[in-house]
């Protein structure tokens, strides 16, 4: 299988601080789901921002970070905005902040195809009002027209979705895509995505500190440790994890039908901030 | 910096009280920013000619030179001479001690008014709060320029006067921050063991609250004292300020501006004056401001 | 949409008695600013060698001899008729005086304000856009610069430097003396006047005179705006939907004017409006330096001379001007953003 990203080596640092937010960080991505997991801090989200390269004080550094045939390390400007938002795309995590409050939703979810292909306003709002309907949203002409905050968090979030895949991206990097939603309208916002990316063979990566939730829903999971990826594992395999973290972070999950004493704390160990061997 | 050094650093530093360690470190952050480090130069150079003016003047302020008029700028005039002859650089020299008179009697009457009903508005809170902020926000829908001159107007013009207008135009601010301040402590608990323990509100206000609001306080009258600057300076040009021959900087500005096109001098110096004394203050207030932000105090 | 209209207009009249004490404490302020004079109006006004009995018949015309709450009264009475008594100088009524010469004022702030938003504006956004970089700190210190102008002097240097030095502009006056009486005077907005007329010559001239005064004065107002973009600007880069433009595939030019710039716009009106009223003030002296037959000039003049009447009346006006300013920014407020619908 061809990969969409190479990923070798990449570290990432803030100007101003005294360590590296992400140190060489390796993994591949081919038309699959892969997830990121890791408390916060970890460094996982700058990783899923690094992509993109939309951290603009940070250094990046790597051996290898190609997206399909492009460098992104080299990649100018010029050539990043053609990349973001036509073949790689993000989902951020709360609709409340990540619509721009005065500007009506289904302008926002037009204007990605605006930005990127020539085609009259009419065009992009039909494309638009499409692809609110593969987000199951059942009145889209009215949904259309509302301001963020005429709309609920799970609305929200699919408008989101609908807004990052509609120009068929091949890479989508979901960044905590249903923290910030109820319990309730989480599932079906996930089913959504789940469906879309399957069927439109898009690669996905998840980024989650929510091991349950990835491993349900993603093919592959990477554990993320103090900036480091501390292991990399099949997610059907996840019980077999060799790591001290990740064997710790399965023993806190709560279980149904398991015992009632006090979960496991995981008990932490300098060593895993160290380097090790992962086979990519 | 050895082990035995850092532990004399903070033993020093334990003998300190806090708000000396507080106004030194605003201080370092200051000179380590160009800007206000120029703020604090220019500053510095101002109440030293104010104290050293005698000294540093070449020449007598008022003494006329009816042979030598509106000689342009030598190495006898430094800045050349007024139509009297007078020289510009004594002048402007002497008139530093204006602007610092006007600074500071300003700022000891703003201060104090500003405290008081702020203080008292914000500890009362209720109908008190409501009356003397309405008298506030009467005196706030001015501009501070327009008002004081009225007030100059109807006292007559004079230093004294111009004096009396600036302060009555500028403590509503003051008061508003003052308020602001006693409302975030007035439910706290030590003012509350104040007043269980019998303390009248006036001590309460004075011994208690006062000292809280005085550290921003002092920082909004330095912010203050740039627009108090041009607002003196103003009323010195319009000629109802100081009056001639007080060697006043925006008075000095209105008599040159007859001879303004063959002698620019005249202008040119007082003006350049009162430039860099309002820049000192408001690069310093910006520099406060960012030392004073919690935000920033992080990033360094 | 009816409902919507009544519900905020009833917002706006909870506000009218608020607004009406403070113009009520603003006639106070007034009536007191013109008691306290030490000069004697019924003196002014007959003169130093009228007799006694003149002097006497003035004295009691004018009310002098009666208590100061009725005198205060009698103040209200003739404000709320809309007379604000007659100009010692001229011999006319004080507000048909100020009606006169406050559109030269409003033709000046006008051009300064439009001026200085544009230049604060966009060195605000610059600013924020370049955060801790040298534009940032170039720009704070223009800005500040700006602030810290002794507005008369800079008047005086610009003209030194402009009119007589390089002839770029004309000189004090709203026009050329040589045009002064060629345009019928209609609305007293001299450039609107002189389009009326067809006096594209006058025109010309009107806006040669107009450009170093207003644009000294903008410069001197964009101080103020301009940090507060900035800071306005910050607050929104910061914000997620600013990502998700980046996200899109929008340029960082696109991303500030198209989404960033849209969410400031409703808090910079406001500003814009109190800079405005602030403007009055640099107004004052910059109308002095300039010889422009404004509103400032009427004051001045009218202090120096000591007519109380035109003083009160000037600063009366400058602090309806003033409230004026600050309900029409906060009306512009709830107008423009779709959050408060």
């Amino acid at each position: 299988m061809d990969p969409i990203l190479t990923v070798r080596d990449l570290s990432v640092h803030y100007p101003g601080a005294p360590v590296c937010a992400v140190k060489s960080v390796s993994f591949t991505l081919g038309r699959e789901r892969l997830g990121i997991v890791g408390e916060s801090g970890s460094g996982k989200s700058t990783v899923g921002r690094a992509l993109m390269r939309l951290l603009p004080d940070a250094k990046l550094s790597a051996q290898t970070l190609t997206f399909e045939g492009v460098d992104l390390l080299a990649a100018s400007e010029r050539q990043m905005l053609r990349l973001r938002g036509a073949r790689m795309s993000m989902i951020l995590q709360d609709p409340k902040y990540s619509l721009n409050p005065i500007r009506r939703c289904g302008e926002q979810v037009a204007e990605g195809v605006r930005t990127h292909t020539r085609c009259s306003k009419k065009q992009a709002r039909d494309k638009a009002l499409a692809m609110l309907k593969a987000v199951q949203i059942r009145n889209p002409e009215r949904v259309y027209d509302l301001y963020p905050h005429e709309i609920s968090g799970g609305m929200g979030q699919r408008i989101m979705i609908a807004m990052m895949l509609l120009t068929d991206p091949d890479m989508v990097i979901a960044d905590e895509p249903t923290s910030a939603l109820d319990v309730t309208v989480r599932l079906q916002v996930l089913s959504i995505l789940d469906d879309l990316v399957r069927r439109r063979g898009i690669g996905l990566i998840m980024i989650s500190h929510d091991l349950n939730l990835v491993r349900n829903f993603c093919d592959r999971v990477l554990i993320m440790y103090d900036g480091r990826v501390v292991e990399s594992i099949a997610a059907g395999q996840l019980d077999q994890a060799q790591h001290p973290y990740t064997r710790g972070l399965l023993a806190a999950q709560p279980r149904i039908g398991g015992g009632r004493g006090p979960l496991p704390v995981l008990k932490r160990d300098p060593a895993w901030s160290q380097p090790m061997e992962i086979p990519v | 910096m050895t082990m035995s050094d850092t532990s004399r650093a903070t033993d020093a530093r334990r003998a300190m009280p806090q708000s000396l360690i507080a106004l030194r470190n605003i201080c370092v952050f200051l000179a380590r920013t160009p800007t206000s480090a120029f703020g604090l130069i220019v500053l510095g150079v101002l109440i030293f000619t104010a104290i050293f003016a005698p000294l540093i003047a070449t020449h007598d302020p008022y003494v006329q030179d009816l042979q030598n008029t509106l000689a342009p700028p030598d190495a006898a005039h430094f800045f050349g001479t007024d139509e009297l002859g007078r020289d510009i650089f004594s002048r402007l020299v002497h008139g530093s001690r204006i602007t610092l008179t006007i600074i500071s009697l300003v700022t000891v009457v703003v201060g104090p008014i500003g405290l008081f009903m702020g203080t008292v508005a914000g500890y009362f809170g209720g109908r008190v709060d409501t009356v003397l902020m309405r008298i506030t926000d009467i005196f706030l829908s001015f501009p501070s320029l327009i008002l004081s001159l009225a007030f100059v107007a109807a006292l007559g013009p004079s230093l004294n006067n111009a004096i009396i207008a600036i302060s009555l135009t500028a403590w509503p601010p003051i008061a508003r921050l003052a308020r602001a301040e006693t409302m975030t402590f007035r439910k706290a608990d030590y003012i509350a063991a104040a007043r269980l323990q019998g303390a009248s509100p006036a001590r309460i206000i004075w011994k208690s609250i006062v000292p809280m609001c005085l550290p921003s306080v002092m920082i909004r009258l330095t912010l203050n004292m740039a627009t108090v600057i041009l607002t003196a300076a103003g009323l010195g040009f319009l000629g109802l300020g100081a009056q001639p021959p007080m060697p006043e900087w925006g008075a000095m500005i209105a008599t040159g501006r007859r001879y303004m096109i063959d002698s620019w001098w005249l202008v040119t110096f007082p003006g350049l004056a009162i430039l860099s004394v309002s820049l000192a203050f408001n690069l310093l207030g910006d520099g406060l401001r960012d030392a004073l932000d919690p935000k920033q105090m992080m990033k360094r | 949409m009816a409902i919507e209209l009544k519900r905020r207009l009833g917002g706006i009249a909870g506000q009218a008695g608020s607004i009406a004490v403070t113009l009520f404490g603003l006639l106070i302020l007034t009536f007191a600013i013109g008691r306290i004079m030490p000069n004697d109006p019924a003196r002014a006004m007959v003169g130093e060698d009228a007799s006694p009995e003149v002097y006497r018949a003035v004295y009691e015309q004018l009310g002098l001899d009666r208590p100061m709450w009725e005198q205060f009264l009698l103040y209200l009475r003739d404000v709320l008729q809309f007379d604000f008594g007659t100009s010692i100088r001229s011999g006319q009524p004080v507000l048909h005086d100020i009606l006169h010469v406050l559109p030269a004022t409003i033709e000046l702030a006008t051009f300064a304000i439009i001026f200085g938003a544009s230049f604060g504006i966009t060195l605000g956004v610059m600013a924020a856009v370049n955060k801790d970089r040298w534009p940032d700190h170039l720009i704070r210190v223009i800005s500040l610069m700006g602030h810290s102008m002794p507005i008369f002097w800079t008047g005086m240097i610009g003209l030194l430097v402009f009119y007589a030095g390089f002839g770029w502009v004309g000189g004090s006056g709203r026009m050329s003396q040589f045009y002064i009486g060629l345009v019928p005077e209609r609305t007293n907005f001299l450039l609107i006047d002189s389009a009326l007329a067809g006096e594209w010559e006058v025109f010309r001239s009107a806006i040669n005179h107009i450009i170093l005064p207003a644009s000294l004065l903008g410069y001197s107002s964009s101080a103020y705006i301009t940090r507060m973009t900035r800071s306005f600007m910050l607050d929104q880069l910061g914000q997620e939907y600013v990502t998700t433009a980046r996200v899109k595939g929008l340029s960082k030019r696109q991303t500030i004017w198209r989404h960033a710039f849209g969410n400031i716009r409703v808090q910079l009106v406001t500003i814009v409006a109190l800079a405005y009223g602030a403007l009055l003030e640099g107004a004052v002296l910059i109308e002095a330096v300039f010889a422009w037959p404004g509103f400032g000039q009427y004051l001045t003049s009218n202090l120096l001379i000591g007519d109380m009447n035109a003083v009160m009346t000037c600063v009366l006006l400058v602090g309806v001007i003033f409230i004026g300013l600050n309900i029409l920014s906060d009306v512009l407020y709830r107008i423009f953003d779709p959050r408060t619908k």
